[in-house]
């Protein structure tokens, strides 16, 4: 297998790569959530409880569940950069996490839009949505940590590390509803039991969690390529993609 | 179509406010990062290829003035 993964780790078919895959990939994501918004937004009926305020779930939780898969993604990335030196691996955790950032941002603003009308105010101290702030932190303090060296690669290191240590944060994001009493409301959708959702209202969310997945991919490679140029400028092959 | 006219899409049954919020909040941050991401990528190329074109210059008028 790592024979097979090999050639993967070398930045210019990475670079090619990623040049192939994004257009694909942004045409996808941006069909996707077309689709599911508009279906969220027209085609599905109203809460009957929440009315039409619960639309926002389209957006909250695809971007709350992506926040976190993205913060996976990048510690992972970081993980292997640190044990194994993977240059395209350090590269990516850098490139990911501005995604993440944003991605995190919406579900808090989407949060704090949909907490007013339902609980009477914009934010709580509550569990999820605090360690949902510090997750933001997190990212912001990779972006952070990765410019603060003179040394690009000492800035790259640090915040990979701090990339792996805040994993830590993510099962409690995901258990702080069922471990405090929280005014966010459980799981409506959970891999090990049928959804406390219905169906007509499901669909349209699973195509929007899809779509934030792919538009976190199509966006990583756009960033990715950036990094690796900027990385690897002296090489032979990027001058030769840059001179004609 | 689970609204019956436009205007009744636009006020999401009292929360137009809110739904709208969300939506044109999230879609501004996202189109920001990927013209921003876009932006870079390009900006980067230009700065490059314009670097490799002042190195070549330099190398050809060193080679003249020998």
């Amino acid at each position: 297998m790592f024979k097979w993964l090999h050639p993967y780790a070398k930045p210019e078919t990475v670079y090619h790569l990623c040049g192939r895959l994004m257009p694909w990939l942004m045409g996808a994501a941006l069909l996707l959530l077309l689709l599911g918004n508009i279906w969220g937004l027209a085609f599905t009926p109203p809460d009957y409880q929440q009315g039409d305020s619960y639309r926002i779930i389209h957006l909250h939780v695809p971007s709350a569940i992506m926040s976190m898969g993205t913060y996976s993604a990048m510690a992972i990335a970081a993980f292997i950069a640190l044990v194994w030196q993977v240059k395209v691996a350090q590269w990516s955790v850098l490139a990911i996490a501005p995604i993440g950032a944003v991605y995190t941002a919406i579900a808090l603003i989407t949060g704090m839009a949909w907490g007013k009308p339902m609980w009477g105010t914009w934010w709580v101290w509550d569990a999820r949505l605090t360690s949902e702030l510090i997750l933001l932190f997190l990212y912001l303090g990779v972006i952070a940590l990765s410019g603060a060296f003179s040394d690009r690669q000492t800035g790259a290191k640090v915040a990979s590390l701090l990339a792996v240590v805040g994993v830590i944060n993510l099962p409690i994001i995901h258990f702080s509803v069922e471990w405090w009493n929280t005014l966010h409301q459980g799981a409506s959708i959970t891999k090990f039991a049928k959804p406390s959702i219905d169906p007509s209202m499901l669909w349209p969310l699973l195509i929007n969690i899809l779509a934030f997945k792919i538009l976190m991919l199509a966006l990583l490679c756009v960033r990715l390529r950036t990094a690796i140029l900027v990385n690897e400028q002296h090489r032979p092959w990027v001058k030769a993609l840059a001179g004609d | 179509m689970h609204f019956q006219s436009w205007a009744e899409f636009w006020a999401m049954g009292g929360y137009g406010l809110f739904v709208w919020l969300s939506f044109g909040s999230s879609y501004v941050m996202l189109a920001v990062l990927a013209w921003y991401s876009h932006y870079q990528h390009k900006q980067f190329k230009r700065q490059l290829s314009a670097k490799l074109d002042r190195e070549k210059r330099i190398k050809q008028y060193q080679e003249q003035a020998q």
